[in-house]
Formats: C-alpha cells, structure tokens, sequence
C-alpha cells in the first residue's frame, strides 16, 4: 500500500469523498424538497400540475443522468451562460447538483406517488368527512402516513444518488472516481490496492446505510 | 391493500370548487406558459434557435454519419450487456441461496459489493486499470459492457433471489414429495415461475441498462452521447441542440420499454399463475430500477 503513504495521494482521496459527500447531501435535499412539491403536483386536482408533474417525471426518468449532468455544463453554462458561482469549480459544483437533483427528484416522487397508494382511501375520506381541503388532506393526514411507507425505496433513491454523484466528475469536478482514475494512470503498479480502497469505501458507508433504511423502514412502518 | 387513495383525496367539485380549479388552472397554467417562454426567450438571446444549428437534423447524412451509428452502439452495448447480466443474475441468485454455506456466502458478498460500487468507478477501474495488469488495451465497449454486467447482474440477481423465495412454498414441498432433487427443484419448479413473473423487472431494468450505457460517453465509447451531441456538436457548433435530440431519443426508447413492461406486468397479473412476486422486488433498487407504476 505504498500509495497511500503519499500524502498527496491520500489528499486526493480524501477530497474525492468529500465532493461525493457534498453533492449528495446538497442534491438530497434539493431533490427530497422538489420531490415531494412534484408528488403534490401530481395528485392535486388541477390538471396543469398533473400534467406539468407527468411531464417532468416522463422527461428525466428516461433521460440518462451523464446527458443531463452533460446539459448542465455544456447547455446551461457554456451555451447559456448560466453561471452559478464566481468559483470555476464551485460552479461546477453547484452545476453537479442542479443536474442530480433534477433527475433523482422524478425518483422520490414517483415513490411518493406509490406511497401515497398504501394509505388506506378511509383516511382520506376521514380526513374530507370533517371538512379539510385537499392540501390539508395532504399534508396533514396523507404525506405523514405515505413518508413512513416509503423509507426504504427512498433509501435506496439516496443510495443511488450517492453513486451517481460521481457522474459529476464529468463536467472536471475532481469527485471520488476521477480521483481514482488520476491515482491508477500515475501508479500502474498499485491498480488493484488503488480500486479495492476507493470501492471499499463506497461499500462501508453504502451496505451498512442500506440495512440503516431497512431498519428504519421496520420501524416506522405504519402497523395495519 | 387498499383503493387508489389518490383517486379519493377530494370531493367531486361542487360549484365553487369549480370556480376555484378553474382560477388556479389559469393562474398555473400561465405560471407553466410563463416558466417556457422564459426558456424560449433565453434561448433566442443566446441565438440557439438560429435555422443554421438546427438545419443538420434535417440532412440524412447527419442521422447516418451520427446518430444512428452512435444510437446503434447504446443498443448493442445494452443488448449485450442484458443478455450477459442475465446469466450473471441467475447464476448468483441461485448461488446465494444455496444451501452450502461456501457458495451462498461469497455469492452474496459478490453481490452486495457490486451493487454498492459506483458503475463509473467500476468502469474506470476496467478501463484504465486492467491494462496495466493484462498489459493489453482494453475496448471501450467491453469496458462498458462488463461494468454494465457486474451491477446490473447483481441488481438482477437481487431481484430473482427475491422472485424464488416468493414462489409459495407449496410448489418445492410438491416437487420433493415426488422425488426430486434439490437441482430440479430449483431449475425446473422454482426459476421457470421466478422468471415469469420478473419479466416486467427485466424489461425495466433495460432501461436502466439504456441509460447507464451513456456512461461510455466519458472513456470515449462512440455511443449516442459521444457520436450524436459531442462530435456532432462539435462539427456544427450546435451542441444544445444536439443534446436535445439525443434527450428525446433517449426519452422516447425508454418509454416505449417502459410501456412494454407495464403490458407485461398487467398480462402476467392477468393470468394470475406466476406468483407475486412484484413487491418483493420493488425494494431492491428504487433509484435505478424503475419505480412501480401507480
């Protein structure tokens, strides 16, 4: 393990992680927000957010994650000349997490959507026999009931996110697998130490957050 | 299981609901008109509309030169990469849940490390690492291919593990009363039924494998994110609009095997023979796996 006795080398592992850690607590955040309004939208009686809410789901569900994060740069910014922080790769950054958050939001609120289906109608009709209006329906008795049930695929939506946040190193972000491709080129000697560690570290935080949301899905589940 | 509770959370508008749905359509309405026309307009400032950027989509020689080369390698990549995880699927699932502790445990291990590894990173590591160990250059395509096969195979074996294990018990207890082994329990009783049932997770699973296969674009694999919006937009100048393009072709490939699966799942449902299985599974890999359909 000679490799990681360089310290540069152990700084561009550590930074490498901290961009994914970054992009994906930023672009959890975004995308559990705009994933739930979007949820909303598609449920609510008004039929330009239904639809406004099909078509965002149906547009990036369906479009691979590397075109959008590849939009994000080279459309937004270049073309556009949208740009989100004086910082050039801060920018990036910030780009990195528009594209993620855009794309994973479809996620959360098609398992929302599937979530709000296990609450039993009586809960609802409960909620529209004493006189609440749709969003307090909603928000008040339906969403709490769907969030609980929904724990697990939306663990495995954050999972996801988690992985795809390397797909940022595209746009020149010098995220986790970047990181490692850097590493291997500059020590063809060492490729396998290289990729078990950089994998391992994927694997020791993934596994066990995965079980965390089963646990947690276990729970808090809803008992009926 | 309860009714489609979205179908009940409100009442049948009466006159005033009306009125007020009414308003908010307008106002929404506006609001969605308002949200394009502003994407129009930043469009035109930045002059992406101009007929010169768009004029190469109507020339065949810009479909058979780009497009259709490039769309032709994303589907070749997936085709391949399908079949081979597939195998890779079957053979871990029934590895993981054989009874031999010295199978099962590294068939699971297998699985759990390759789901949890990012496909790019496995991808690179194939790409560029591999070479110094075989000191031979490694192609793009079986680059993308076997990454392709190593996740989405342990997604699928996930998947069929879960769709054995949720064939009623009924069907292996009648299998060993008229004395089979083990074996032809599992591969004549068990998989045939697990497999019926997981058709429509296979087909979602292929658009994953579309989308996934985009990944290539970045260690110069000429599919369709390469050839039809980088080098073509390189040519013509007009990457946005190649970008969009290539977005709705991707779009509308994955919709159509989107509706494929959900025709499935409703004939397998149907039927009502396979066992099902569909819950079970949902939970395996919501971001990547399609989510289930309402």
């Amino acid at each position: 393990m000679d490799v990681f006795s360089d310290p540069t080398n152990i700084d561009t592992y550590v930074t490498g992680f901290l961009w994914i850690l970054k992009l994906t607590a930023a672009a959890t955040v975004c995308a559990l927000v705009l994933g739930v309004i979007l949820a909303a939208m598609r449920v609510s009686p008004i039929p330009v957010l239904r639809g406004f809410g099909t078509a965002w789901v149906m547009i990036f569900r369906n479009t691979p994650l590397t075109l959008i994060i590849f939009f994000c740069y080279f459309g937004l910014y270049s073309a556009l000349g949208v740009t989100l922080s004086e910082d050039l790769v801060l920018n990036n950054f910030w780009l990195g997490v528009v594209g993620l958050s855009v794309y994973t939001a479809a996620f959360v609120c098609e398992a929302i959507r599937s979530g709000i289906n296990t609450v039993p109608a009586g809960q609802a009709e409960a909620a529209r026999a004493v006189g609440m209006s749709f969003l307090q329906t909603l928000t008040i008795i339906i969403l709490p009931q769907a969030g609980r049930a929904v724990i697990a695929p939306l663990g495995s939506i954050f999972i996801a996110l988690a992985k795809n946040a390397t797909i940022v190193g595209t746009i020149g972000l010098m995220e986790a697998s970047s990181a490692m491709k850097d590493l291997i080129n500059a020590n063809g000697d060492a490729v396998i130490p290289i990729f078990l560690v950089f994998a391992g570290t994927f694997a020791a935080f993934l596994i066990p957050t995965g079980y965390l949301f089963g646990w947690l899905a276990n729970r808090l589940a809803v008992k009926r | 299981m309860s009714g489609n509770t979205d179908a009940v959370l409100y009442d049948h508008p009466g006159p005033r609901a009306k009125m007020r749905s009414l308003v908010l359509t307008v106002v929404f309405g506006l609001a969605v008109v308002g949200l394009l026309w502003w994407i129009y307009r930043k469009f035109d400032e930045k002059g992406q509309w101009a007929a010169p950027l768009w004029r190469p989509f109507l020339e065949s020689s810009t479909w058979t030169d780009y497009i259709l080369p490039g769309l032709w390698s994303t589907i070749s990549a997936a085709a391949v990469a399908m079949l081979l995880s597939l195998v890779f699927g079957l053979v871990f699932a029934v590895g993981r849940l054989s009874d031999h502790r010295w199978i099962s445990i590294p068939a699971g291990v297998v699985v759990e490390f390759f789901r949890a590894v990012p496909l790019l990173l496995m991808i690179f590591f194939i790409f560029y690492g591999i070479p110094f160990l075989t000191e031979e250059p490694m192609p793009p395509f079986w680059a993308v291919v076997a990454g392709l096969t190593l996740y989405n195979g342990s997604v699928l074996a996930e998947a069929f593990r879960a769709g054995i294990r949720a064939v009623p018990r009924g069907q292996s207890e009648a299998g060993y009363a008229i004395g089979m082994l083990k074996s032809q329990v599992m591969q004549e009783i068990l998989v045939p039924q697990a497999a019926r049932a997981m058709l429509p997770v296979i087909v979602s699973q292929l658009v994953v494998l579309v989308k996934d296969t985009a990944l290539g674009y970045i260690i110069g694999y000429t599919e369709l994110l390469q050839n039809g919006v980088n080098t073509l937009g390189a040519n013509f100048g007009n990457i946005v609009a190649a970008a969009m393009v290539a977005a709705v072709i991707y779009i509308l490939l994955n919709a159509s095997l989107t509706y494929v699966a959900g025709v499935l799942e409703r004939r397998t449902r149907r039927t009502g023979r396979a066992p099902r299985v569909r819950a079970a599974v949902v939970a395996t890999d919501g971001g990547r796996v399609a989510e289930p359909q309402g």
